[in-house]
């Protein structure tokens, strides 16, 4: 049965006249990097205006999150971004010592570190491949798996998990490293710089490549400050702003690293920048694996929710609820700290605030998630309006996103 | 009876053909999966060698799904017209001296008129469909087949005028059977030219843009499943095997080898396709994609001027040299 | 600069707008009337010797179970800080229960837009100015603001669209069409009970 050609096939053509259409691309599209849809109204290739939707992810982080203990709600931040949980994870704990004036020992202090550079690497690479994989470089992406395996049989040897690690705790971490881990890490970090120049030889000076990226989705500083970007992508615009140096956290301050920075503000810059960052982590680690102290994992002071060490914690039943640590604060003030806090860090998409208001119960009064990505995915307009449906593509690699963090 | 014996000879080159193409997927796979630090398939049969005839069936079976909003009759013709024109230059390439099934005196043009109408059954595909992705993706192969088809036949043009012929086995033998007497090195290049059509002709990394996975989820075939997209899926390996071909015909001497093998006189000219098929492959390891625009740069900008220029050489030296 | 300083020079500049400096930790918070907030923001960012030009987060808040002092039912609150001169301040406007709108921010920073219409979808509060106001998060026809006090945590009833389109699996499966995981159990066995009767 057939019907009249006309009639069925309703595609309108773009023509000289520049007669537009809409392509709604997502949220299930190979390079869309989640659920994104981005709403697209084109002249024949190039992009008049794009709108990205986003919030199929939502899950009502901050309604759940004022629902639950402190320490209950570390297994969320697991599900913002999913590529490096580790670093949320970490982010989140560091935000609520500092509300709760809790003090974590300096061994803690470098294990974390260690997992939130791992969890950098982990991310950038995932980062370096999809992205690869967008513009049409297929084998860098299966590169860049093969090193990332090493990272999360890493995490799983530390935790037992591959994405959804929930390892570091309020006060510390949940189990203290082994000689093994140490010992796989150290030789990780000592081969890693030969195989980002493996990646570097099939695309760094690759004249498709170069074709792609040089001189496409430019922000100066000035717009990307105005835009609200951080991480790589601000940094890609030659902003020095990065938070491990800004406002030190952990042992950030207690190694030496430097922020690559570049001026060009394009995607190739940004690229750059990633990529110099990946041995920076690397040398990171390194630093950390040699100074990393004897002593305690977790604070005193820790609310509970971790495993109690065989005959050092006394755990009774009905009091598990918080940790002798809090149960000394409470009896002291009478109720937890009151007042509001934000503590940002530098997780692999750029910067991870929480916000939190504590009105002297167990839970947050109020916690906002500033998440990155969401940031992110809101510049996107500027990137890509006037580009091509290609760059577009190119300009939701660079800048890195992810819904789930996006979305909350 | 003459009738019968060409059909047997169609016959036998389409089954053989056909297996070809099975083991061309298996063959780019296992290259590719080389390539990537990975192993490609391992599961059905020694090594995977099963694998392509496991793929074949799978499709067979699937469910042959039609958009509603589709062009019914267009929808289902298009990949057919695809394979069709595709199968049917096969018929005028000469695998060794007097393995042909059509000696003709206009073999190429023919093949080029094939490969233009292969392009027809992209550009329904893409319309009858009824998708964005899928028309834009056949836009862009239209534009594409266009510009690309230009500098390809300028590029043959100097094999033709140092042949003098359209006939497929005369290019071959015009060549001698001497390593140095192959097009290769006084058409290098028309080669340059040749070769980077026809990447483009077959979709190829970098110029797959029609099928660009990451930007039109699958171009022109999005709406397809089953055998219908496998029927693509063959048209383009059939693609790259007869563009090889030519490739091997008008530049590297065809069935001539440095020995003859006596019992499998085609020996040479599979070698010299499948050197040509692992080039493919490996381009489509390493490289990125261009983007559109770029792509109709080098095709007009590049190519053609390279191409025309190379006949002017081409003809001036043969006016010089007798 | 000091974080402290930062506020005291603020209540200088504008007596009328500050209605109380609070300091926790070592962050310090200033409590804003919402009438002149673009005012304060853009003498923040524009004054050279504070220079608060990374606008770090918006968020709304409601403060029902909080009332009392200076604080009204909602505050909008802005955390800025000063790439090149490292320091910070917090900026919570006041905002009325009976008038829930404040002016934008997407004029000073266009990062700003994004922040906005996260808090209108889920606080309820709107931006006067603001130039796309419309949900972000949720669905264009989803009712109620869930991040308020009042917002039960298991939300209230299901979002239209689920509805529609579990009425949609119940037509399918007339049709024989639908295996029917899109049931809730509670239909489940209201539709087993028809089958027995």
């Amino acid at each position: 049965m057939t019907r009249p050609i006309s009639k069925t096939v309703n595609v309108p053509v773009a023509d000289g006249d520049g007669e537009r259409y809409t392509l709604k691309m997502g949220p299930q599209h190979p390079a869309t990097h989640g659920v994104l849809r981005v709403d697209l109204e084109l002249d024949g290739e190039t992009i008049i205006k794009c709108s990205p939707q986003v919030g199929y992810l939502h899950r009502g982080f901050d309604k759940i999150a004022e629902n639950r203990t402190y320490a209950q709600s570390l297994i969320l931040t697991d599900r913002l971004d999913y590529i490096a949980a580790m670093a949320n994870n970490v982010g989140y704990c560091v935000a609520v010592e500092k509300l709760l004036g809790i003090s974590v020992p300096l061994r803690a202090k470098y294990i974390r570190t260690i997992v939130c550079e791992m969890s950098r690497i982990a991310s950038h690479l995932l980062w370096l491949a999809t992205h690869a994989l967008d513009i049409g470089a297929m084998t860098v992406f299966l590169y860049c798996f093969r090193e990332r395996e090493v990272m999360l049989d890493l995490f799983e040897e530390l935790c037992g998990a591959r994405l959804t690690f929930s390892y570091p705790r309020i006060g510390g971490v949940r189990q203290d490293v082994t000689r093994s881990f140490i010992d796989v890490l150290q030789q990780f970090v000592a081969e890693f710089p030969v195989h980002i120049g493996e990646y570097e030889t099939l695309i760094d000076t690759n004249r498709i490549w170069l074709k792609r990226t040089v001189g496409i989705g430019v922000l100066s500083a000035a717009e990307a400050l105005e835009l609200g970007l951080t991480g790589a992508c601000l940094r890609g615009s030659g902003v020095d702003y990065d938070i491990r140096k800004h406002r030190p956290y952990d042992a950030y301050d207690l190694v030496d690293f430097e922020v690559p920075l570049s001026n060009d503000g394009d995607i190739y810059a940004r690229y750059r920048c990633r990529m110099e960052e990946l041995h920076q982590s690397a040398r990171i680690i390194q630093q950390c694996i040699d100074q990393l102290p004897p002593g305690p994992i977790i604070s005193e002071d820790a609310p509970d929710l971790v495993m109690p060490l065989q005959g050092q914690r006394k755990v009774e039943a009905g009091s598990s609820t918080y940790g002798t640590g809090l149960i000394r604060l409470l009896e002291e003030h009478g109720q937890y700290p009151v007042g509001d806090i934000y503590v940002s860090t530098e997780v692999p998409k750029g910067e991870l605030g929480f916000y939190f208001i504590s009105d002297g119960s167990g839970r947050p009064y109020r916690m906002h998630v500033r998440s990155p990505s969401f940031i992110h995915i809101g510049a996107l307009p500027a990137l890509a309006e006037g580009s091509m449906i290609a760059d577009l593509i190119a300009n939701i690699g660079t800048l890195d996103v992810v819904l789930g963090e996006c979305d909350r | 009876m003459h009738v019968l014996i060409l059909l047997i000879e169609i016959l036998i080159l389409f089954a053989i053909i056909m297996l070809h193409v099975a083991y061309a997927t298996y063959f780019e796979r296992k290259i590719i999966g080389h390539m990537q630090v990975r192993m490609g398939p391992m599961r059905v049969g020694w090594h995977g060698l099963l694998q392509p005839i496991a793929d074949g069936i799978k499709s067979f079976f699937k469910e042959d799904i039609v958009p509603e909003q589709a062009d019914v009759v267009t929808f289902r013709a298009a990949p057919i017209i695809c394979l069709t024109a595709m199968l049917t230059s096969l018929a005028v390439l000469p695998f060794a001296k007097g393995w042909v099934l059509a000696d003709i005196n206009i073999g190429l043009l023919f093949i080029f008129a094939m490969s233009s109408l292969a392009s027809y059954g992209v550009i329904l595909a893409g319309w009858a469909s009824n998708s964005k992705y899928t028309f834009l993706g056949g836009l862009r192969s239209m534009a594409q087949v266009i510009s690309y088809e230009v500098a390809m036949g300028l590029s043959l043009v100097g094999v033709m005028m140092l042949s003098g012929t359209l006939n497929l086995t005369k290019i071959v033998e015009a060549q001698g059977g001497s390593f140095a007497g192959m097009y290769v090195f006084p058409q290098i290049i028309a080669f340059f030219v040749f070769f980077i059509s026809m990447l483009a002709e077959t979709n190829r990394v970098p110029f797959d843009l029609p099928e660009a996975e990451t930007e039109l989820v699958s171009g022109y075939c999005t709406e397809y499943s089953g055998m219908r997209y496998a029927i693509f899926f063959m048209a383009e390996y059939i693609g790259m095997m007869v563009m090889s071909s030519i490739g091997t015909i008008c530049f590297l001497g065809g069935w001539n080898g440095p020995f003859e093998v006596a019992v499998f006189p085609p020996f040479w000219f599979v070698v010299k396709v499948y050197l040509f098929m692992f080039v493919f492959i490996w381009i489509r390891a390493t490289l990125p994609r261009y983007r559109y625009d770029q792509l109709m740069s080098i095709g007009w900008k590049v190519l053609i001027p390279l191409a025309l220029g190379n006949i002017v050489l081409t003809g001036f030296i043969k006016a010089f040299t007798g | 600069m000091e974080s402290m300083e930062i506020a005291e020079k603020l209540q200088d500049h504008f007596p009328g707008e500050v209605l109380e400096i609070c300091d926790f930790h070592g962050q310090v918070g200033v409590i804003v009337k919402r009438d002149r907030i673009v005012d304060i923001l853009r003498w923040l960012r524009d004054t050279p010797e504070i220079k608060m030009d990374h606008f770090m987060d918006l968020c709304g808040v409601d403060n029902k179970k909080r009332l009392g002092g200076n604080l009204l039912r909602f505050e909008v609150v802005y955390n800025l800080y000063s790439i090149p001169l490292r320091h910070s301040i917090r900026i919570r406007a006041q905002v009325p229960e009976n008038d829930a709108c404040i002016d934008t921010a997407t004029g000073l920073w266009c990062g700003a837009n994004w922040h906005e219409r996260e808090c209108y979808d889920l606080m309820g509060i709107s931006f006067n100015g603001h130039p796309d106001m419309r949900r972000i998060l949720l669905p264009d026809d989803w009712v109620g603001h869930p991040l308020r006090k009042e917002y039960p945590l298991k939300g209230r009833e299901e979002w239209s669209g689920l509805v529609e389109l579990k009425h949609k699996v119940v037509e399918l499966q007339e049709f024989g069409l639908s295996d029917g995981t899109l049931r809730t159990e509670a239909e489940q066995s209201q539709t087993e009970g028809n089958e027995k009767s």
